[in-house]
């Protein structure tokens, strides 16, 4: 099955040697080809000397999930040969530093090893010690550029845009490049089988984690403060939006900013400045993780009560408490929507990949002041954290913020009072005032109980009339929020409903079934409170299951609790241990599923 | 602000301020507090202080977290925005409002329990960060609204009402503040309105954060013997380090400039804060000499009391965010937006 432009390999490395660069320069060189191509960080929690691995799969037909099955590994450290070595499918090929002799025990039947000296030919090529590390890994890109028969025009043309300005790196690089390339041309039948040859399917795409476009959304929704505390795997985003605002937010005529970031001192103040500068008038938001969403809790309450707009990117990893920092999940969807003590929902956007953290970054800024109240976004490592390809970004310049209902001087009036939570459009969504408007517009703002002038009050009706308004406010929320993503195939009777970063291996994993005899329709859910389309899908299908990334089938128990649907009636495919999907999980448990039934 | 409600009539001999409002305006909604308690002290200084500076109410925003003296921005300014948060945590949701305007006038109110135990963190984050606010700690030494437990502030060997003994040391948020780079830091006391006043108006023209450490008693909790943030203990323990007045761009010096001692520090919006050393040799620009002398105060069993340390010449967050003169939140949307040009160009570089 793995043949021209349809293949994946990984490499085995060690954390800090250089290897994140050469891996990605793989990649890119693979994606300018015009081959669709997907590179999936497997990463140890610390600075540097553990195992890391990059995967990197190609596909002419586009499938952007992770893996099933490697052909190749280009093992480079040798703590992890064992696992390498029985990490390569059958009749695949293993390429390792044979500066060092391979350990005969670790010699697998049935799999091709070759063997390049990269280490010693660095040692013989490079004078410094560094150098003879770093360089050792773009030798491999060399070596696998021989191997795979990717494009070497390319390949300098990378180099020359990423060290141009520095000579002496630039010859290097390209000295370490041609010792893997003419090493792997003298010994070895090259190109290999599985191999590489130009297409033109990524004209109109790019390569970008889903951090960086989350913080594009946000730059480009006209957030003025972020505040943050630092934490894997959510840190990027707010240095990204860092160095948006430096490159696009800084005034020319005075050299000041037009943005405000604020690094706190930990997640429960980022979730205060969030809500004060939400309060205050801007598009506020914080960036975190798990255990910062727990942090937060009390001022997501607040927030709920008080409704104050705020904007908070969860990028999820695995729990609970530290959890695995470095591996993906979605086990914060119950403690995103039901966040804090206290009868509280809230509203929760689902994005799939890098793009749509981007529309969805600038969405969640409009539904937040809309509906004043938090919103998150939930994103997750291997959103967050790896390449995608994706289509191109992409922005219409008559988009203007809704505000929602914000009460000017002028506004205020006109009217004869104004009151905080008062119910006038009968959708449950209040008019505010922003501090500093007109006297008329001033009111307090309590977490304590209110009634719907904002006045303290510890009376039942007044306090069940607000608390009320706020379920009423919720479902109306519902009927405006980001509609499921459907994908119908001929005669499916079997549902199958996913969120998030699964979308790509479900959706792969629904052609493989369909091929099977199995067709399917996939329902996306993108938001939370759940539309009414979720529970059309649900209705519609005979039988249904619910793939997601945690143990409890937590979106699962989210649309028994919402919607009513009988939690049993649901079957769950749950995949939790930290690594991105893939399309084999489902297919087999879809499979086995039937299985099952007809015997 | 007191427990008596006042009839609404204005009393036409009332004096107005610059705006034309009369103190009463200044007033807020009638206080829960018990009856003596110093925190009503605090807020009718603040009442004065707001009014006798001008402040524009509703370009005030009053901030708290939770405690007795979180309820105390209620009771002052009915006509500001006010914001009541969660407990220990006003400092947080302070800087985010500050960030997003800076043209408003911020007054955080807070406790000893809220500032120095559950907000210890977050109170020196906003020093350090240099948020442009007063923050008044309304300091009693106890928890009054869950009846009497000691606070952070309490003093060793200083009792509860049931007579048991503070054993931990307490926090001092003076010398706290000093230590972590504060810009204005002063201590008063809520029965001595003459000395708080100046303070205040000093601490609401300050640019940057001026931290005001009032003690506060606890009438119903902390007001007995063997209590040291009594107004017994506090009236016969209390030295004055610095004598302060606070002078108004507008308003007649009344002091003669020429006055032996007094120095002045001219403040960042015009303003002019006279001090004259009480004690001897008491320089309340230098933070070293304020701190030992603070020290020396607290080993004396004396409490140091007056505008103890002020540096105009610092920086606030804003400056270093390096943010524009203008509130971010009226920035128009085109200037945040790079539009869709420069999205395209920036699509090329991830190719």
């Amino acid at each position: 099955m793995s043949g021209i432009n349809d293949f994946a390999f990984k490499m085995g490395t060690v954390n800090g040697t250089g290897s994140a660069s050469a891996n990605s320069l793989l990649m890119q060189a693979i994606f300018r080809m015009g081959i669709p191509v997907t590179g999936k960080n497997v990463f140890p929690s610390n600075i540097q000397g553990l195992p890391t691995w990059y995967e990197i799969r190609v596909s002419k037909d586009g499938y952007t999930a992770r893996p099933s099955a490697v052909d190749m590994v280009v093992a480079l450290n040798p703590s992890t040969y064992a696992k390498d070595v029985a990490t390569v499918r059958p009749g695949g090929y293993l390429l390792y530093d044979s500066t060092w002799p391979l350990d005969p025990d670790l010699v697998r039947e049935g799999i091709t090893i070759l063997g390049i000296p990269f280490g010693g030919m660095c040692v013989e090529a490079f004078q410094k010690d560094r150098d003879r590390t770093l360089l050792r890994n773009i030798a491999y890109v060399g070596a696998l550029a021989a191997l795979l028969d990717i494009d070497m025009d390319i390949v300098g043309q990378m180099l020359t845009e990423k060290y141009g300005k520095k000579p002496q790196l630039l010859d290097a690089n390209h000295k370490a490049i041609k010792l893997g390339y003419d090493y792997a041309k003298a010994n070895y039948t090259c190109p290999l089988p599985f191999r590489l040859e130009k297409m033109d399917a990524t004209g109109d795409s790019i390569l970008m984690d889903g951090n960086t476009a989350c913080a594009l959304g946000a730059l480009y929704a006209g957030a003025t403060v972020g505040a943050w505390y630092p934490i894997t795997p959510a840190t990027a985003l707010m240095e990204a939006f860092k160095s948006f605002c430096e490159k696009y937010r800084v005034d020319k005529d005075t050299g000041l900013n037009n943005y405000a970031i604020l690094q706190a001192e930990d997640e429960l103040a980022a979730a205060g400045i969030t809500i004060g500068a939400g309060w205050a008038g801007a598009r506020a938001f914080t960036n975190t993780s798990g255990p910062g969403i727990s942090l937060m809790q009390e001022f997501i309450g607040l927030a709920y009560y008080t409704e104050i707009p705020s904007v908070f990117f969860d990028v999820q990893r695995c729990g609970p408490a530290t959890g695995m920092p470095t591996r993906t999940q979605q086990a914060d969807l119950m403690s995103l929507a039901y966040a804090s003590h206290g009868d509280t929902k809230h509203i929760v956007l689902f994005p799939a990949n890098p793009k749509e953290c981007f529309e969805m970054s600038v969405e969640s800024f409009d539904i937040a002041e809309r509906f004043q109240t938090p919103v998150f976004v939930a994103s997750d490592l291997d959103i967050g954290m790896n390449d995608w390809m994706v289509k191109r970004l992409e922005w219409d310049d008559s988009y203007r913020p809704d505000r929602g209902k914000v009460l000017d001087a002028a506004a205020l009036e006109k009217i004869q009072k104004f009151s905080r939570y008062l119910d006038v459009d009968g959708d449950g969504i209040a008019a505010r005032t922003l501090p500093g408007v007109g006297g008329k517009g001033a009111y307090f703002v309590r977490g304590s109980g209110h009634d719907k002038h904002a006045a303290y009050t510890e009376d039942s009706d007044a306090y069940q009339e607000v608390v009320d308004r706020l379920t009423r406010k919720f479902a109306h929320a519902a009927t405006q929020m980001p509609k499921p993503a459907i994908h119908r195939q001929d005669g499916a009777e079997v549902g199958l409903v996913t969120v998030g970063g699964c979308d790509a291996a479900v959706r792969e994993a629904a052609d493989l079934l369909h091929a099977q005899g199995i067709p399917v329709d996939v329902m996306r859910i993108r938001a939370f409170p759940f539309g009414v389309e979720v529970s059309d899908f649900l209705a519609q299908h005979e039988r249904t299951f619910v793939i997601e990334q945690n143990r409890d089938g937590q979106l699962r128990s989210m649309i028994g609790i919402e919607l009513g649907v009988a939690r049993d009636s649901l079957i769950p495919i749950l995949d939790y241990g930290g690594m991105p999907l893939t399309a084999k999980v489902v297919v087999d448990a879809v499979t086995a599923h039937f299985a099952g039934v007809t015997v | 602000m007191t427990s008596i409600a006042k009839p609404p009539v204005r009393h036409p001999s009332s004096r107005t301020n610059g705006l034309g409002f009369v103190l009463r305006d200044y007033e807020g909604a009638m206080s829960t507090l018990c009856a003596g308690c110093g925190h009503d002290s605090v807020t009718a200084a603040l009442v004065q202080t707001a009014w006798e500076l001008d402040l524009e109410p509703h370009r005030v925003a009053k901030m708290s977290g939770i405690g007795c003296s979180s309820k105390t921005t209620a009771y002052f300014m009915k006509q500001s925005h006010g914001f009541n948060s969660v407990h220990g945590r006003m400092p947080s949701v302070t800087s985010g409002a500050a960030a997003a305007n800076r043209d408003l006038t911020y007054i955080g109110i807070s406790g000893d329990g809220d500032s120095l135990s559950i907000g210890l963190g977050q109170m020196s984050h906003a020093i350090r960060r240099g948020v442009n606010m007063l923050y008044v700690l309304e300091n009693n030494g106890v928890y009054g609204l869950t009846k009497g437990q000691f606070s952070a502030a309490a003093d060793i060997g200083s009792t509860s009402k049931k007579g048991e003994a503070n054993q931990q040391p307490p926090i001092d948020p003076v010398l706290l503040a000093l230590t972590l780079g504060v810009s204005f830091v002063a201590r008063s006391f809520s029965g001595d309105k003459k000395q708080l006043v100046p303070i205040l108006k000093a601490g609401i023209s300050h640019k940057g954060f001026a931290l005001v450490d009032v003690i506060s008693p606890c009438v119903s909790f902390n007001d007995h013997e063997g209590s040291t943030k009594s107004y017994k203990f506090t009236r016969e323990h209390e030295v004055e380090s610095v004598h302060t007045d606070f002078v108004a761009l507008r308003r007649e010096i009344t002091i003669p400039e020429t006055q032996e001692d007094v120095s002045v520090v001219q403040m960042h919006d015009g303003t002019s804060v006279r001090l004259r050393a009480t004690a001897p040799d008491y320089d309340p620009t230098d933070r070293e000499s304020a701190y030992a002398h603070v020290r020396a105060c607290q080993a004396r069993g004396e409490i140091a009391t007056g505008l103890l340390f002020i540096d105009e010449s610092k920086r606030d967050m804003h400056d270093f965010m390096n943010t524009i003169p203008t509130p971010l939140v009226d920035v128009p949307f085109e200037k945040l937006s790079p539009g869709k040009a420069a999205l395209e160009k920036l699509m090329d570089r991830y190719r």
